[in-house]
């Protein structure tokens, strides 16, 4: 399914990307970070294990067993900092 | 007057405070908040810690949806009428005003509840980065663990830090 992708902060820096369009297989997020991260390269490294991944679907805080639909926008950012 | 704005200019807290109760005879409580850039070398003396300035990120949409439902959820939890957020962007200096909450009550118990919430929530929920500049360079905040331990005060799960 096609998926609208949103980068912020830290993520956005690393990756030198605020957005793309992907044709996702995977049903939720956690399988969204997989397969980003089997791009290798600065996917790898921004959306590592080990590093804190916030996802955000259709602009609401989600979990990472949220399923994904058809032409959701899902932002992918760090822990917030605002206040 | 919009309850969430998100903008780059600055904002004059006697203004704010006056148009929110401005005509409401019922308020007889107005409690705020206002979150300022903190130079920490201030604090400690140190010159490593020095904040030169902030840059402040957000998602456009989603963190006005973001803060309206919040909004929505201390109504349904505190007895209190008008509300009002507002969150600047951009690059901010030491001692500049970053955020501002606001909230009218007939007693100030329930204005000064609802007001700790929703900046409680804010802090964890609200979709806004912060990098600072520092003599080390440009850094990302971290965000901390005591801010999810203050959302969990009000019974909710912050899972951010």
């Amino acid at each position: 399914m096609k998926i609208q992708l949103r980068y912020f902060a830290s993520i956005r820096e690393d990756l030198g990307l605020a957005a793309e369009e992907l044709d996702c297989h995977a049903s939720n997020a956690a399988g969204l970070l997989a397969e980003l991260r089997a791009r290798g390269g600065a996917y790898a490294q921004a959306l590592a294990e080990g590093r804190p991944v916030r996802v955000a679907i259709n602009q609401v805080m989600a979990r990472t067993d949220t399923p994904l639909s058809e032409g959701a926008e899902v932002g992918l950012f760090p822990p917030v900092t605002g206040g | 007057m919009a309850r969430v704005r998100i903008q780059t200019e600055d904002f004059d807290v006697g203004a704010e405070l006056a148009s929110l109760r401005a005509g409401d005879l019922r308020v007889g409580a107005v409690c705020s908040f206002v979150g300022t850039v903190r130079d920490t070398r201030a604090i400690t003396g140190a010159a490593a810690d020095e904040i030169r300035s902030m840059e402040l990120e957000h998602y456009p949409g989603m963190t006005e949806k973001a803060i309206e439902a919040m909004i929505d959820e201390a109504h349904q939890r505190f007895d209190f009428y008008e509300a009002r957020i507002i969150h600047r962007i951009g690059l901010l200096q030491p001692a500049d005003q970053i955020v501002f909450v606001a909230v009218t009550s007939a007693h100030r118990g329930e204005s000064f509840k609802a007001c700790e919430f929703l900046m409680d929530y804010l802090k964890t929920q609200a979709p806004f980065w912060k990098k600072e500049q520092t003599p080390q360079g440009a850094q990302w905040v971290d965000a901390r663990v005591s801010d999810d331990a203050a959302l969990a005060r009000w019974g909710i799960e912050a899972n951010n830090a």
